[in-house]
């Protein structure tokens, strides 16, 4: 099939000789952070602000007969107590990717689908008579079949169905699609590796809760919500859609937001409640989740998937094609469809070669928290099948792990590269990853030393495996699966303003929030490097959703691309009238002018006539009638830009074909060593190496930052994190104490970064995205590497996480069987 | 039950307040005396969000109730240093970028705090002991431990 590839876009290219792109500055943001005063989303009040507190479902599945709130509404201190019927009389339901949508409240009506669901919300003068008036509202439920196992959902009817509306069944959506010559590539195969595979449901789990603070004028019929979420322009005015209201009436101002790795992309939910409850209350209304009201009913665990998979090879151990039947567990709602498969579909067949591809989806909803977003969206999972699957199948041909690697990677001069499902791979050198990766690791030493403990009686292991990372995606990842999306959204833009005031201050507003990764910074250098300014005097704000640009936000390692592109367009408006405006103070014409150093000066002549930025700047905006009578001199230095994503396609009517959806690829190889000790089941590191090809960097020390973050992330996923459902749907593991986030302790002391820059050919100076990378590696690696150690013992990985007792439990039947 | 009176010394400021018995410590400093520089992430005194030095000594602000802060000297973030005057442990969380999200950042902070004043001479081992008191989901730990190495060194003026 041919493809199209749209030509390139880019104003900007990559360079050597850039002065603050590709600079580790410090970064912009944490001056305010590191004294106490960035203001996340409790950390702001209003004038008589009340407080929120919502009780929550005991119950996976069970239909809701009766509630009394008499006693509630009785305690001093208490404002309103709303119930699921209250509230859907001002609530709509919430906005949902899904096609057909399946219904989700606020608080819940009629049902109660998962531990935690809100039941009723109570506004209080305080949180903690908040909390005391949801002790003593009466709930009367009428227990419900509970759907806890994936697979046993498919066939699961009546009763047990969680949204009967939309028929008899708790499969939200089943898909099978078919890339290229599946059935002839297994037919032809002369070795199919089969691996039954586990992943766990994890969860990004920031330190900062989802919160909101809504205000409602009842003067203007106004709500104004700050919130920590991050689609506030995007997708803002659904928020008025759920709260019955234009959305001329509701101004979301995002806060900071305390680390987000997707929990708090949309935190819907928690904003209509408080603008719900502060109409009803007639109060400011504050709602904050605590811990257990986060990871019983947040947006963000993180996919949850049963894999049969299946891997085609030739003779020479060239892989051809990779298929399989994945069963995901999505809870209780369908908050994003399956985007999270249309995601994985943009790297399905990794950095190799693969001639086709097959996925048959099967969605199911069960009796628990939705499944959100965390840092990898599916594809993370889809990085680790496919290198479990060439695992399996070095295993099987006795072949070596890097050698058979090299055999089927993708070669530098294929780019631009269109794999089986149509995504385009921009560029990359994956040969230079891998080649650096064992440099820098010393990989042959380590494989010496592992023979030598290995006489001692230890058990060492090495890992290696190359991984992509996606970055910057299409909407259309969202309803690719779906053949009647409803709504086949195509654009996914980032926006900026920017003006400069009269001391040449330059200002920038932008529409993507802060979530713990450095929007100011990068837009900041950006526009440094575009305008030849020192970074001290640019200002980087966030703008509310009533300025309306259109933007996305920070996701799907979007932002520093789409930001940098919309910083681009408009630091090139503003450049041309800077030296317009200075052209004609200097009597020069501006194509002679460029600017350098904070101030416009006579190209190749830098001992020449100059007028700083501050001189340029008080001109336009003050002596408009020094000026010629022409629109390009009117008064003010200000800029718009929205950039939309530079190089994508819609998917076929068939979806045969996606299209380019997720272009600008990373790529990285990680390779840790780890021991384990076979008595206890713990695993320790005593190496960890990852090289990235990120494209060009902004910053280098906050991608390094990026890529060890992540990696502690996969590193909790490979190991320790597991939301734990009993059968019957209660979560056993809902605080910090029982749910195990990695400490300091649990990582390897250094994780050894490298990098190699393949520029993009169609991003401002050939960035790619660099937010996800680190959870997208890990993983596989780790996995890789402990079934290395335990190679002595031939104990097989097929399921994360990888702890104590789960070793432990394959260590012993390991042993069972070698002894038997 | 009755409400008490609460004297406190913040940062070197004195405050007294009258405050229900069950107030959190946590809630007293952020949203009484609105020092909202201490934030609170578990409310179950695992992350470490929350510490406050109470007469020297890191506490979890969450697990104790603002009564038990009668007669006490505290320190917060606040009081650490200003964005243009910083304490040498801020200096170089920033110089070493050892921070993301910058809400874990506080409680991290003075942790490394209550570290160098006990013990300027800490290697890497006490260094990373006592980061594990705290969680971070952003950094993976590394630039912060090279922060606080970076910490020691400033704090011991430069000497090695």
């Amino acid at each position: 099939m041919k493809h199209y590839i749209p030509p390139s876009k880019r104003r900007a290219p990559p360079a050597d000789n850039l002065r603050w792109i590709g600079k580790s500055m410090n970064r912009v943001e944490d001056p305010r952070l590191l004294t106490g005063y960035g203001k996340f989303a409790d950390d702001i009040d209003v004038p008589n602000m009340a407080h929120a507190a919502v009780l929550r479902s005991p119950y996976a599945h069970a239909r809701i007969v009766s509630v009394d709130k008499r006693a509630a509404q009785a305690l001093p201190g208490v404002i309103v107590v709303m119930s699921g019927a209250d509230m859907a009389e001002v609530t709509e339901a919430l906005p949902s990717f899904a096609s057909p949508p399946v219904v989700q409240r606020c608080v819940a009506h009629h049902r109660v689908r998962h531990v935690g669901e809100a039941v009723c919300a109570v506004v209080a003068e305080n949180r903690y008579i908040a909390e005391d008036a949801c002790d003593l509202i009466e709930v009367e439920y009428e227990e419900l079949p509970v759907v806890v196992d994936p697979e046993a959902a498919i066939t699961m009817t009546g009763d047990a169905v969680l949204h009967p509306d939309r028929g008899d069944t708790n499969v939200g959506l089943a898909r099978k699609l078919d890339f290229g010559p599946v059935e002839a590539d297994f037919a032809a195969a002369s070795l199919i590796v089969k691996r039954h595979l586990r992943w766990p449901r994890g969860g990004g789990q920031p330190l900062e809760t989802a919160g909101a603070l809504a205000t409602f004028d009842p003067g203007t019929g106004k709500y104004e919500i700050y919130a920590n979420t991050q689609m506030y322009t995007y997708i803002g005015w659904t928020v008025a859609r759920a709260l019955g209201v234009p959305s001329k009436q509701v101004n979301i101002i995002p806060t900071l937001s305390g680390g987000s790795f997707g929990a708090k992309v949309f935190t819907h939910k928690i904003i209509v409640l408080a603008a719900a409850l502060a109409r009803a209350s007639g109060r400011p209304v504050k709602f904050l989740e605590d811990r257990i009201d986060d990871t019983t009913s947040c947006d963000s665990h993180g996919s949850d998937r049963i894999y049969d998979a299946e891997l085609a090879l030739q003779s020479d151990g060239t892989m051809t094609s990779l298929r399989f039947r994945v069963v995901d567990d999505y809870g209780a709602y369908f908050q994003y469809g399956v985007g999270h498969h249309g995601n994985a579909m943009a790297q399905a067949t990794g950095p190799y070669r693969l001639n086709s591809f097959g996925i048959d989806l099967i969605a199911v909803l069960t009796n628990k928290c939705q499944i959100g977003a965390y840092r990898g969206f599916g594809s993370e999972v889809t990085n680790w099948v496919m290198e479990r699957m060439v695992d399996a199948a070095v295993d099987e041909l006795g072949a070596d792990p890097v050698e058979f690697r090299r055999q089927n990677l993708i070669q530098p001069d294929q780019f631009p590269y269109i794999i089986p499902t149509g995504n385009c791979y921009d560029s990359g050198n994956y040969q230079a990853v891998l080649e650096k990766a064992l440099e820098m690791s010393d990989y042959y030493g380590w494989r010496k030393k592992q023979a030598e403990a290995s006489k001692e009686g230890r058990y060492v292991g090495i890992g290696i495996t190359t991984c992509q990372e996606r970055s910057v995606y299409n909407s259309t990842e969202w309803w690719m699966f779906n053949l009647e999306p409803g709504f086949n959204l195509s654009s996914t833009p980032e926006s900026v303003a920017m003006s400069m005031d009269p001391t040449g201050t330059l200002f920038i507003t932008l529409y993507a929030p802060f979530t713990g990764n450095s929007p100011e910074t990068v837009a900041t250098q950006v526009a440094a490097e575009q305008l030849q300014m020192d970074p001290a005097d640019i200002v980087v704000n966030y703008g509310n959703s009533d300025g309306c640009l259109a933007s996305v936000g920070p996701s799907g390692s979007r932002v520093t691309v789409m930001t940098a592109g919309a910083v681009v367009g408009a630091a090139t408006q503003l450049r041309e009238k800077l030296l317009r405006v200075a052209g004609h103070m200097m009597s020069r014409d501006p194509q002679e002018l460029e600017l350098r150093d904070g101030r416009v000066g006579v190209k190749d002549d830098s001992g020449g006539e100059e007028r700083t930025l501050e001189e340029v700047a008080t001109f336009v905006h003050y002596f408009r009638l020094s000026m010629p009578d022409d629109p390009a001199f009117d008064s003010g230095l200000d800029a718009i830009c929205v950039y939309d994503h530079p190089f994508t396609t819609l998917p076929s009517e068939d979806r045969s074909d996606l299209g380019i959806f997720y272009p600008f690829m990373g790529h990285m190889v990680h390779i840790p060593v780890v021991e384990v000790d076979i008595e206890t089941g713990e695993v320790h590191f005593l190496d960890y190496t990852a090289v990235h090809d990120c494209g060009t960097m902004v910053n280098p020390k906050s991608v390094d930052g990026q890529i060890r973050g992540g990696t502690v992330n996969g590193i909790g996923t490979a190991l320790y994190e597991h939301f734990h459902y009993d059968e019957n749907g209660q979560l056993v593991n809902a605080t910090f104490a029982d749910y195990l986030l990695p400490g300091v302790m649990e990582g390897p002391v250094e994780i050894r970064v490298g990098h190699v820059e393949t520029p993009s050919p169609y991003t401002e100076y050939g960035i790619k995205g660099a937010g996800e990378g680190g959870r997208m590696g890990a993983p596989s690696a780790v996995t890789q590497a402990v079934e290395d150690a335990l190679r002595p013992l031939g104990v097989k990985i097929d399921e994360l996480p990888i702890t104590p007792n789960r070793l432990r439990a394959l260590i012993r039947k390991a042993e069972e069987s070698g002894s038997g | 039950m009755q409400n008490e009176k609460v004297t406190v010394t913040v940062n070197g400021t004195r405050y007294e307040r009258v405050v229900e018995p069950r107030r959190l410590a946590s809630d007293f400093i952020r949203h009484d005396l609105f020092l909202t520089g201490t934030h609170v992430g578990c409310e179950h005194g695992t992350c470490g969000c929350c510490n406050i030095l109470l007469n020297g000594e890191t506490v979890r602000s969450c697990l104790l109730f603002a009564v038990q802060l009668d007669g006490a000297e505290v320190r917060t973030i606040e009081g650490l240093g200003t964005i243009d005057e910083m304490h040498p442990v801020q200096e170089a969380f920033m110089e070493n970028q050892g921070l993301q999200c910058g809400f874990c950042t506080p409680g991290m902070l003075l942790s490394a705090v209550e570290l160098l004043e006990n013990n300027p001479d800490a290697n890497l081992d006490d260094i990373r002991s006592a980061v594990s008191s705290n969680l971070c989901r952003c950094t993976g730990y590394q630039s912060i431990v090279e922060s606080v190495v970076a910490a020691a060194e400033k704090m011991r003026g430069g000497e090695r």
